[in-house]
């Protein structure tokens, strides 16, 4: 099989995900394409595997013990992400990435940002989440 | 290698390549899917395509071990996990306009350009470079295990830690800090305790989102649901 | 101890214990009292066996070079002649005194530690001057002298008349003091040296090349610190400080700085006719207008304020005709009777709850309510009348001797012009003391009207001292005038018939004329009831005095002066009056010739400032700030678009770093 069609797959998979996380507004949308993204670079490390293993003498199957290093960093990650959107959406009562602006040039209180919001929020998203752990 | 070249034109592809070229296309489109697509669940259930897609172009490239782990933790867990992270921030059931953000067309640019460049750039490289798929498996369990376990030893264990850190991380981010759970109204707190059943439920997908499963009011849930 | 160590101790003390004082007076205030007397006292002792031990005899010079300072050097130098020994000591018992008096006048006064730590330093600054035998030491003192003034001036800094009187007081003599640094470098250059001892003996020599220019420009620094006109109008309002204050800095020392420092450097300004005249012309000026003055104002302290710089242009007349001894015995039977002056009427504002004469006149039984500053004032008086036999005629009669003795054709020290001006001002002047002795007398213990409120005791701290001065106010002139000439340069200072008669006749016609006048609108003052006291009478004498100070201007419409038919003066004056109450209207011609010239370039470079310069500098800063705003759009807050632009940027760079590697 030519190595060109698991690699342009890869880089057209990795750039759909690259559109997702600019485009997409909620925070799990951009975790879902930051999860496409991982999967383009995990096919490209599968299938440079392949071809190496044939060519070369002497293999460690690098690409492939990467790539389960890969799905499962990806699986923490998820953890964390899910976990620290969540604080954000108890937070301030929204899981909008556009509307957690706290570091804008002239930035007013974001209280009124979520009506249930249960505490006034003044740092960053990422603030606030430690702070409230 | 030269000679391979000439034997593998484009224009005479073989059964596997069709194969890919077809799984490549459903994977390719469903991810397009996922990211444009109005309604949130969908956009999950858009993505269980695309990576099972993938899971299968593991399968085409003789990579089964890694195969059934994309599909086992992706397919099976990941996606559950952000199927209940859309239902715990309540995400709108349906159509939603306002999915996409207003930064979309710089997105669409940017992606464009990276693809494009990404593409030329592949394609330039590997366009005469050739698998070959024959002979033993390259990425069957045995081959994977005893690479994995003989030559990334260490690597494995202090992912294990990570894992642990993560686990931890997880749980700690998601609990309510300790002074704030006196503030909140007393039904609030029932509800966290009726709802110890559906956190202990959701146990089983083994990821930490069970610890942040009990904030929510079950009412909540089922309504999202 | 030789003579030496015991005149360093003399200044050092005073400056220790002002340093301690300072240091402790929040954290020990019991140990502010002895603190703030017991160096006094202890200078006081030592600058009197100094003062034994010199005799009149050779003076003690000593000299220390600590480092080298350039062309000229600069030497840490004792001087200690006849006429520094007899001021030293005068300084010492009048610091003494009004340390004592203090801690009882200003016994409640929250800001008490710093007033005596800046007394004492003051008190040191004044030793270092008499003692110093280099004109930077000199001035070194000279100046601490002046910013002491300054802060003691506003010591009641609440009320706008001290912050106003003491800035006032520290302009005005700096605008002497610049001319007086200028003069002190010319005449160091001309003598290669800034001791005293060689500048005197370049001078003997015929060493200078400009005496007049140098001499003139030292009498612009004497004039303003020692308050002779022009630059007098400050003394006057800087009776808006303590009583104590105005006795120590304002009448007894450092006023006589100028008039001493004109005698240790008498043979420059003799080098100099046109300087001897100007000194003549000015003290003249000075003595005639100032009695005028003092016979015009209402404010006790005023009075004897204007009284002063007369009696210092009684000094300077002295140096005019140039006879030193005669300038510094006045110097020091003046420093004791003005000073008693002074704390007397500090006890009298205290008792009567008011500083304005006018008021007092209406006040019966006030002499029985403070006999102490009724008798001791009464002699302080006679003694600024220059009533024989009490200390002031002795030295006014020495003065006024040696200008006769110039008129007489003995013009070798000075010009027979010096002399006749002095003569006739100093004998137009006598009369005048007179008066306004008199008049301050008679207005004060002789009032009638309501009874005079009654206090109780005045604290023993502020009478005793009365009486200690009230000592050589009585008797100093008349048991010194034959012993002083050997500490001193040998001149007699013994009066002399002509000079006696005419001086006493005239001051007796003044006393007269205003007891005169007095009966005359004796019954006057009972119809025009006027007066006003101060609200808190129980308060410390120093409440009592900010008090009176404060409510004289909107009781009687001046600080100065007071609407008060009764008043002899204003009959004696007629329409002089108007013009003697408030200085002849010196203060408002300098307003007009400086302070309008200086507020109007204030407000023009105000004007420069704010509108030409600040334009330039908003203009540049124009540019970077709208860089700033565009840039400053970027800043969203959307995590989104920094991505979208980080990895645009990251794609462009990629493509051209392929661009370049693959030679495109």
């Amino acid at each position: 099989m030519h190595l060109a069609y698991p690699a342009v797959l890869s880089a057209l998979l990795f750039c759909t995900g690259l559109y997702g996380v600019l485009a997409r507004r909620n925070a799990i949308l951009i975790l879902m394409s930051v999860e496409l993204m991982l999967n383009a670079v995990n096919l490209n490390l599968v299938a440079f595997d392949v071809w190496l293993s044939r060519t070369a003498e002497e293999t460690l199957h690098s690409g492939q013990a990467l790539t389960l290093f890969t799905i499962a960093i990806a699986a923490a990650e998820i953890g964390i992400g899910l976990a620290i959107v969540l604080a954000v959406h108890r937070n301030r009562g929204t899981a909008d990435i556009d509307r957690l602006r706290d570091t804008a040039e002239g930035h007013e209180s974001p209280a009124a940002d979520g009506p249930d919001s249960d505490t006034p929020a003044t740092g960053t998203a990422a603030e606030k989440a430690e702070a409230t752990a | 290698m030269t000679l391979a070249q000439a034997h593998h034109g484009f224009l005479s592809p073989t059964g596997v390549e069709i194969a890919f070229l077809l799984v490549g296309l459903v994977t390719f489109g469903a991810a397009l899917v996922t990211v444009t697509t109005k309604q949130l669940v969908h956009a999950a259930l858009w993505l269980v395509v695309a990576l099972g897609g993938l899971a299968v172009e593991y399968l085409l490239l003789t990579a089964e071990f890694i195969a059934w782990v994309q599909v086992l933790i992706y397919v099976g867990s990941v996606v559950v996990l952000l199927l209940f992270g859309l239902m715990l921030t309540k995400a709108p059931i349906g159509h939603s306009p306002d999915a996409d953000s207003g930064n979309r067309w710089a997105a669409l640019t940017v992606a464009v350009a990276a693809a494009a460049a990404l593409v030329w750039v592949v394609v330039d490289a590997f366009r005469a470079t050739w698998i070959d798929l024959d002979g033993p498996a390259a990425g069957s369990t045995e081959v994977t295990g005893a690479s994995l376990f003989q030559n990334w030893v260490l690597p494995f264990e202090a992912l294990s830690v990570l894992l642990l850190a993560a686990l931890v991380g997880a749980i700690v981010l998601s609990r309510r800090a300790k002074a704030e759970s006196s503030s909140p109204p007393v039904n609030s707190r029932a509800a966290t305790e009726s709802s110890r059943s559906v956190t202990e439920s959701s146990d089983n997908s083994g990821s930490p989102s069970s610890a942040s499963d009990a904030r929510k009011n079950p009412a909540e849930q089922e309504g999202t649901r | 101890m030789t003579t030496t160590t015991l005149a360093v101790l003399v200044p050092l003390l005073p400056f220790l214990g002002a340093a301690a004082g300072l240091l402790l007076g929040r954290t020990a205030p019991g140990f502010v009292r002895p603190l703030a007397v017991l160096p006094t006292l202890t200078a006081l002792v030592l600058a009197a066996i100094v003062a034994v031990r010199q005799g009149g005899d050779a003076s003690v010079t000593a000299a220390t070079e600590l480092t080298p300072t350039g062309s000229i050097p600069i030497e840490l130098a004792l001087y200690i002649d006849g006429f520094a020994a007899l001021v030293a000591v005068v300084v010492g018992l009048v610091a003494t005194c009004v340390q004592i008096y203090s801690t009882g006048y200003l016994r409640e006064d929250p800001r008490y530690p710093s007033y005596a730590a800046l007394v004492s330093l003051f008190t040191s600054a004044m030793f270092l001057v008499v003692y110093s035998g280099d004109l930077i030491v000199l001035l070194v003192g000279w100046e601490v002298m002046g910013i002491c003034s300054y802060f003691l001036v506003g010591h009641y800094w609440e009320t706008p008349e001290a912050r106003a009187a003491s800035i006032k007081a520290f302009l005005v003599t700096k605008l002497g003091d610049v001319p007086f640094l200028i003069g002190l470098f010319a005449l160091a250059t001309d003598a290669g040296s800034f001791r005293i001892t060689t500048v005197l003996a370049t001078v003997t020599h015929g060493g200078l090349d400009h005496p007049t220019l140098v001499a003139l420009l030292l009498l612009a620094g004497v004039a303003g610190k020692s308050a002779q006109f022009p630059l007098h109008t400050w003394l006057p309002d800087a009776m808006a400080g303590p009583t104590p204050v105005s006795a120590l800095i304002h009448a007894a020392t450092m006023v006589a700085a100028g008039v001493y420092f004109v005698a240790r450097l008498l043979p420059v300004f003799e080098a100099s006719s046109a300087a001897m005249v100007t000194l003549a012309v000015m003290a003249a000026i000075t003595m005639v207008g100032s009695g005028l003055a003092a016979l015009a104002q209402d404010d006790i302290k005023r009075v004897l304020a204007y009284s002063t710089i007369g009696q210092l242009g009684y000094m300077t007349g002295a140096l005019a005709v140039g006879d030193r001894g005669a300038a510094v015995f006045h110097l020091l039977s003046h420093g004791a009777f003005k000073a008693l002056l002074f704390l007397a009427a500090g006890v009298i504002i205290h008792a009567a709850g008011t500083n304005s004469l006018a008021a007092m006149s209406r006040m019966s039984h006030l002499r029985d309510r403070v006999p102490d500053a009724y008798w001791t004032m009464t002699v302080a008086l006679l003694a600024l009348a220059a009533i024989p036999p009490f200390s002031g005629f002795f030295s006014k009669e020495s003065v006024l001797g040696a200008a006769e003795h110039i008129t007489a054709g003995h013009t070798e020290h000075a010009p027979g012009a010096a002399g006749w001006t002095v003569l006739v001002a100093g004998l137009l002047t006598a009369l005048l003391t007179a008066a306004y002795a008199t008049r301050l007398w008679l207005l004060t213990f002789h009032g009638r009207g309501a009874e005079a409120p009654d206090h109780g005791r005045q604290p023993l701290t502020m009478t005793v001292v009365l009486w200690v001065l009230a000592v050589p106010s009585l008797a100093l002139g008349g048991l010194a005038y034959r012993t002083l000439p050997d500490w001193f340069d040998g001149n007699d200072l013994a009066p002399t018939l002509t000079t006696s008669v005419l001086g006493t006749g005239v001051a007796l016609a003044g006393g007269l004329v205003t007891y005169a006048a007095w009966r005359h609108l004796a019954g006057l003052a009972a119809r025009v009831p006027l007066g006003a006291v101060a609200a808190h009478p129980e308060g410390d004498a120093g409440l009592v005095e900010a008090e009176a100070i404060a409510t004289h201007a909107p009781a009687y419409g001046d600080v100065a002066s007071a609407p008060d038919p009764a008043d002899p003066g204003r009959l004696l004056l007629g329409p002089l009056h108007r013009h003697a109450a408030v200085g002849f209207h010196l203060d408002a011609v300098y307003r007009a010739l400086f302070v309008r010239p200086v507020q109007a370039g204030a407000s023009l470079v105000r004007f420069l400032d704010r509108e030409v310069v600040d334009t330039y500098v908003r203009g540049a800063g124009a540019l970077p700030r709208w860089l700033g705003a565009a840039v400053r759009r970027a800043q969203t807050g959307n995590v989104q678009t920094y991505v979208s632009a980080l990895l645009a940027g990251t794609v462009v760079l990629a493509v051209a770093a392929l661009l370049v590697a693959s030679g495109a």
